[in-house]
């Protein structure tokens, strides 16, 4: 396997037996996944350690969200295997794969509320369907949830009513009420105001330390996620372009990790998608 | 030549493709449904109440009209052969056994059967099935068999509402503008109507139940994720729909007969 860069990830040992090694709770190899004729991920290699906050970062559209799919299994690899916790994800049926999923608490990118369900309801739903709790102890825990988030005084509105922000912290309690052993966060921080970023950021940081959780983290803010991140993987190009903790991605001497981290327009990852010249196109040459 | 040929042909694939999924997916509604009536049977309830609510009034309008209008027709005609008493059974026949399941099947599309197809593709469109795939909670299950079973419970009653409101509707013309006897009209209605009349429109109900139901469920499920792809989704509900409830219609009546 050749990397066309020269920060290539070392932490990945091909040979090692997969799904033996306690320490690894997920374990991604040689994936690959297209949509349409586009490949969006040709050989990915991944290793998420039991117990770390791991964090997810890409120029967008490199297929994050993508990458949270194929491993909690809504969608299906093309080739590849998926090892969660020691078990190929392929070879669960139905119920195994929910289960599994039972295990998982996932914060969507744009929160994903049930419309029909008020907020306190929303959050009460994983209890509701999975277990047979008091509603005394349903209110109880739904309340402490609130409580974490900050949005204890939003019970009783619809999604309708919830500002962006409000959603999206509303989707975290709802995630965590199951209290599951990982929790998967699709860019928590966006549209947060800076009050609450900080407290999403500490209570990411408390679930994982002091509730043991494993978490994934899918950011594009550099600043927040190198606070809070133990390890972290720049996706590009379909690959791992580069991975290690936020220190050392910092000072890392790959063109496209400095790109990345420090926000320039100009380097291996062009900010203009493919396009014709910009003088030609404006002149109207192109159209002639 | 051989081009549209090649096109022919894959389209009569893609349609047998489509057909087939269709099939399997009615299988697996079908599958729940037991599970869900007995244990989750509020969810029902609630859904038979929307779908209820959503139609009955514009089920029960043009229940009214369509009865007066059949009324006027069948006094017109009957008025040359001195048979005015008649009016009523012709109105009677005419919504018990067609025109009450049959409209009702296409009000219902319009009305409830777009409303489901719009919230289930929004649903999916902003991932709140997936969102329930994650909590291990099956959508199907949870979302869609409830709607559907809503769906089919209530359109036989929402028929039923039809052709009784149709029939005050004919008698309204028949007995109060034209003056027909109303002891003889309402006396030919009961003496001509068979049971087997009514159990034809029934059948037809529940038919077009399952059948309009299944359409807008399974349009919302397979809506392609953004806001157009909604909007073709709810427009296929109620095409799709049309076309079914009529096909329908001709091979029950043939059936019967
Ligand atoms: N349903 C779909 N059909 C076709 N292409 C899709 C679909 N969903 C995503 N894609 C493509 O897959 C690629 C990866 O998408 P994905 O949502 O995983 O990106 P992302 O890294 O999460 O980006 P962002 O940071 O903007 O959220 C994108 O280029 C997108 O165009
Ligand atoms: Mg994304």
């Amino acid at each position: 396997m050749s990397f066309r860069l020269s920060f290539a990830p070392s932490t990945d040992l091909a040979d090692e037996k997969l799904g033996e090694n306690s320490e690894n709770l997920i374990e991604i190899r040689a994936l690959k996944y297209s949509r349409g004729h586009r490949a969006i991920f040709d050989g990915l290699n991944l290793t998420i350690r039991r117990g770390e906050i791991t964090a997810l970062m890409g120029p967008s559209g490199t297929g994050k969200t993508t990458l949270l799919r194929l491993i909690t299994r809504q969608l299906i690899p093309e080739e590849g295997v998926i090892y969660v916790d020691g078990v190929d994800i392929s070879t669960l049926n139905q119920s195994g794969l929910y289960e599994m999923r039972k295990r998982f608490g996932m914060l969507f990118q744009n929160g994903a509320l049930l419309t029909d369900l008020s907020v306190f309801e929303n959050v009460a739903f994983p209890l509701r369907e999975h277990t047979k709790l008091s509603n005394r102890l349903i209110r109880h825990i739904v309340l402490t949830k609130l409580h974490a988030v900050g949005l204890r005084g939003a019970a009783d509105m619809l999604p309708a009513q919830l500002s962006g922000g409000m959603a999206r912290r509303i989707a975290l309690a709802r995630a965590m009420v199951m209290d599951p052993e990982i929790l998967i966060y699709d860019e928590p921080f966006v549209g947060l105001d800076p009050i609450s970023l900080g407290v999403i950021v500490r209570l990411v940081r408390r679930l994982n330390d002091v509730l043991g959780i494993t978490s994934i983290v899918v950011s594009h803010d550099v600043e927040e996620i190198s606070a809070v991140a133990d390890r972290s993987f720049l996706l590009s190009d379909g690959k791992v372009a580069a991975s290690g903790s936020p220190d050392e991605l910092r000072t890392a001497n790959s063109e496209l990790v400095r790109q990345f981290m420090h926000g320039m327009a100009d380097g291996p990852v062009a900010f203009h998608y493919q396009a014709p010249g910009y003088e030609e196109q404006l002149l109207g040459r192109d159209i002639e | 030549m051989k081009q549209t040929f090649l096109d022919l042909r894959n389209n009569l694939i893609e349609f047998l493709r489509t057909f087939g999924a269709f099939q399997l997916f009615f299988l697996r509604l079908l599958r729940y449904s037991p599970e869900i009536l007995t244990t989750r049977l509020g969810l029902v309830v609630k859904q038979v109440h929307n779908a209820g609510a959503q139609s009955l009034v514009i089920i029960m309008v043009c229940g009214l009209f369509v009865g007066a209008v059949l009324a006027l027709q069948a006094y017109s005609n009957m008025s040359k052969f001195n048979a005015e008493d008649w009016t009523g059974v012709a109105a009677a026949f005419a919504l018990v056994k067609e025109l009450g399941p049959v409209m009702t099947a296409l009000l219902f599309a319009g009305r409830a059967g777009t409303a489901l197809t719009s919230e289930i593709g929004l649903m999916k469109a902003t991932d709140q099935l997936s969102a329930m795939e994650m909590m291990a909670v099956n959508p199907v299950r949870r979302v869609l068999v409830p709607r559907f079973l809503g769906g089919v419970i209530a359109m036989p009653f929402l028929a039923a509402i039809f052709s009784a409101v149709g029939l005050y509707g004919a008698h309204l013309i028949g007995v109060e503008v034209f003056q027909v006897d109303v002891g003889s009209f309402w006396q030919q209605i009961q003496l001509t109507v068979e049971i087997s009349d009514v159990n034809e429109g029934i059948i037809k109900s529940i038919v077009f139940g399952v059948a309009a139901s299944l359409i807008a469920v399974w349009e919302g499920y397979n809506t392609v994720p953004t806001a157009e792809g909604v909007g073709h989704a709810t427009t296929r509900t109620v095409v799709i729909t049309a076309i079914t409830v009529l096909v329908f219609d001709f091979m029950i009546t043939a059936a019967m007969i």
